[in-house]
């Protein structure tokens, strides 16, 4: 499962450890963190979006919070909106795993199918990617990114039929 | 007595000329006496009482007409009742169509167009010069050819709340993807087939850049959306990247590409995933269109985007429209 989990750290040097070493110890796996909202003079509010196995996730936030840490806020991340795209051009040469990480990175969405073709070496090639999103607010934010990625990358993106009125 | 001028005589104006002939009875059933009196191409001309007839062989034979007055002379000087435009499209200046139809607005005379041009340059201006003067201007066959959209939205989907209109409005275009997805071809190779078959131009990059579906949606977009939009507002993507391993992994998905031109928030033109079970899934030359409205639900039509006599219907389907004398509510 995937949480966003909001902590208050004291400002000072070493109190994120406090965080990400748990999530660590537990096998979870960190997206993101999102480091810069100053709530009083001496504290910080992190947001962190972390993968983790659901058995685990109960006992991990017991564990932080009983470091001190305070715990603003905890919510699962479910992604329920998606929408398929098709990219045709040099996807694997302009590296694939950047792409993707760019996406996964922002922590609401996330590359979670990927279908490639590849016909000849130095030819284009062609893959059909899903992604997921929180919302769709977010997964139209996520587009934006692909779109931006795939224009520096110079992959042609094929965008499905919005079916809303 | 509507007495009637067709400047251009290429492929749409003798498309004209022999649908004025052949529905003759037809037309004058709805309209009333009609008579040509005036026919022009870009180097010469017929005028008088025109027997369409002769014109047309003369045309045919020896590629032009038996006078000499020039397009510009019959259309600032004749007195005719509407004018038949069917001059070539040009996107960036409008011309030489945009001249005649701003001349003929100004006299008062009604104005069919086939020519995208002058609308996709100047549709707000022409429109006000031609409510000005109290006389109309019908320009059904920009779009789609013989597929009615322009006169369906404005009258029978009137007061619908019209939301977005998206379409296939390219049958070049239409006829290579479709092609690809079926066959799964190279682009290169449909194309050129393409070309010889007179499915494109010599010069295809008008359709394949998407310029020619762009030109349309600036006319769909100001004049059913009201959206005083310019042929630089619209985003254009062609078709030339597509491979066919492109249409093997979109239809394993149960998806095929059709070159898409959409105006609702944004305008844009660009090849888009279609459901394959989607009624915009059209295969071949064929036009196609949907219409989102707030309380019609969505509606579709389907028709021939191109051709000398498809074209004309819509020309013709105008001439009636403007000058109808039948109550069509019995």
């Amino acid at each position: 499962m995937k949480i966003n989990l909001v902590v208050e750290l004291e400002d000072k040097p070493g109190q994120l450890l406090k965080v990400l070493t748990p999530i660590a110890k537990y096998g979870g796996n960190i997206i993101g963190i999102i480091h810069n909202r100053k709530v009083q003079q001496k504290s910080v509010l992190v947001d962190v979006v972390f993968e983790i196995a659901e058995d685990r996730a109960d006992k991990l936030l017991e564990e932080i919070k009983s470091s001190g840490i305070t715990i603003r806020n905890v919510n699962e991340i479910k992604l329920s909106e998606k929408i398929s795209v098709l990219l045709v051009g040099h996807i694997i040469h302009t590296d694939i795993s950047d792409t993707i990480n760019r996406i996964d990175s922002t922590g609401f969405a996330e590359v979670t199918e990927m279908d490639i073709s590849m016909p000849e070496l130095n030819k284009p090639s062609t893959a059909l990617i899903t992604i997921s999103a929180v919302n769709k607010e977010k997964l139209e934010e996520a587009l934006k990114i692909l779109r931006k990625i795939c224009e520096e990358k110079k992959i042609k993106v094929v965008e499905p039929l919005n079916e809303e009125a | 007595m509507i007495k009637i001028a067709i400047i251009g005589f290429g492929t749409v104006g003798q498309g004209v000329a022999e649908l004025l002939l052949r529905k003759k009875n037809e037309i004058e059933e709805r309209i009333g006496k009609f008579k040509v009196i005036a026919v022009a191409d870009s180097k010469s001309s017929v005028v008088g009482d025109v027997d369409l007839e002769k014109a047309l062989s003369e045309k045919k034979k020896r590629g032009r007409l038996s006078g000499n007055k020039t397009a510009m002379e019959i259309v600032e000087d004749f007195e005719y009742d509407v004018l038949f435009e069917c001059t070539p499209t040009n996107v960036e200046s409008g011309e030489p169509g945009l001249t005649h139809i701003k001349t003929a607005l100004k006299r008062g005379k009604n104005v069919i167009t086939s020519n995208k041009g002058p609308l996709v340059v100047a549709y707000n201006e022409l429109c006000k010069l031609a409510e000005k003067n109290s006389c109309k201007l019908g320009f059904e066959a920009t779009v789609g050819g013989a597929m009615p959209l322009i006169k369906l939205v404005k009258n029978d989907l009137a007061g619908s709340g019209i939301l977005r209109i998206r379409g296939i409005l390219n049958g070049t275009c239409n006829y290579i993807l479709s092609r690809m997805e079926v066959e799964r071809m190279p682009y290169e190779q449909i194309l050129s087939e393409a070309i010889e078959l007179g499915i494109a131009e010599a010069d295809p990059s008008y359709d394949v850049k998407g310029i020619d579906a762009a030109a349309k949606l600036v006319i769909i977009a100001n004049a059913l959306l009201e959206k005083n939009v310019r042929f630089e507002d619209v985003h254009i993507e062609g078709i030339e990247d597509l491979t066919p391993e492109a249409f093997e992994v979109a239809v394993k998905r149960g998806y095929t590409i059709r070159l898409i031109a959409e105006v609702g928030e944004t305008l844009r033109v660009s090849p888009r995933l279609v459901p394959l079970n989607h009624p915009l899934n059209i295969y071949g030359t064929l036009n196609a269109a949907e219409i989102i409205t707030e309380t019609a639900g969505r509606v579709f039509v389907i028709g021939r985007g191109a051709g000398k006599l498809e074209t004309a219907s819509a020309m013709i389907s105008d001439l009636i429209d403007i000058y109808d004398r039948r109550d069509l509510r019995c």
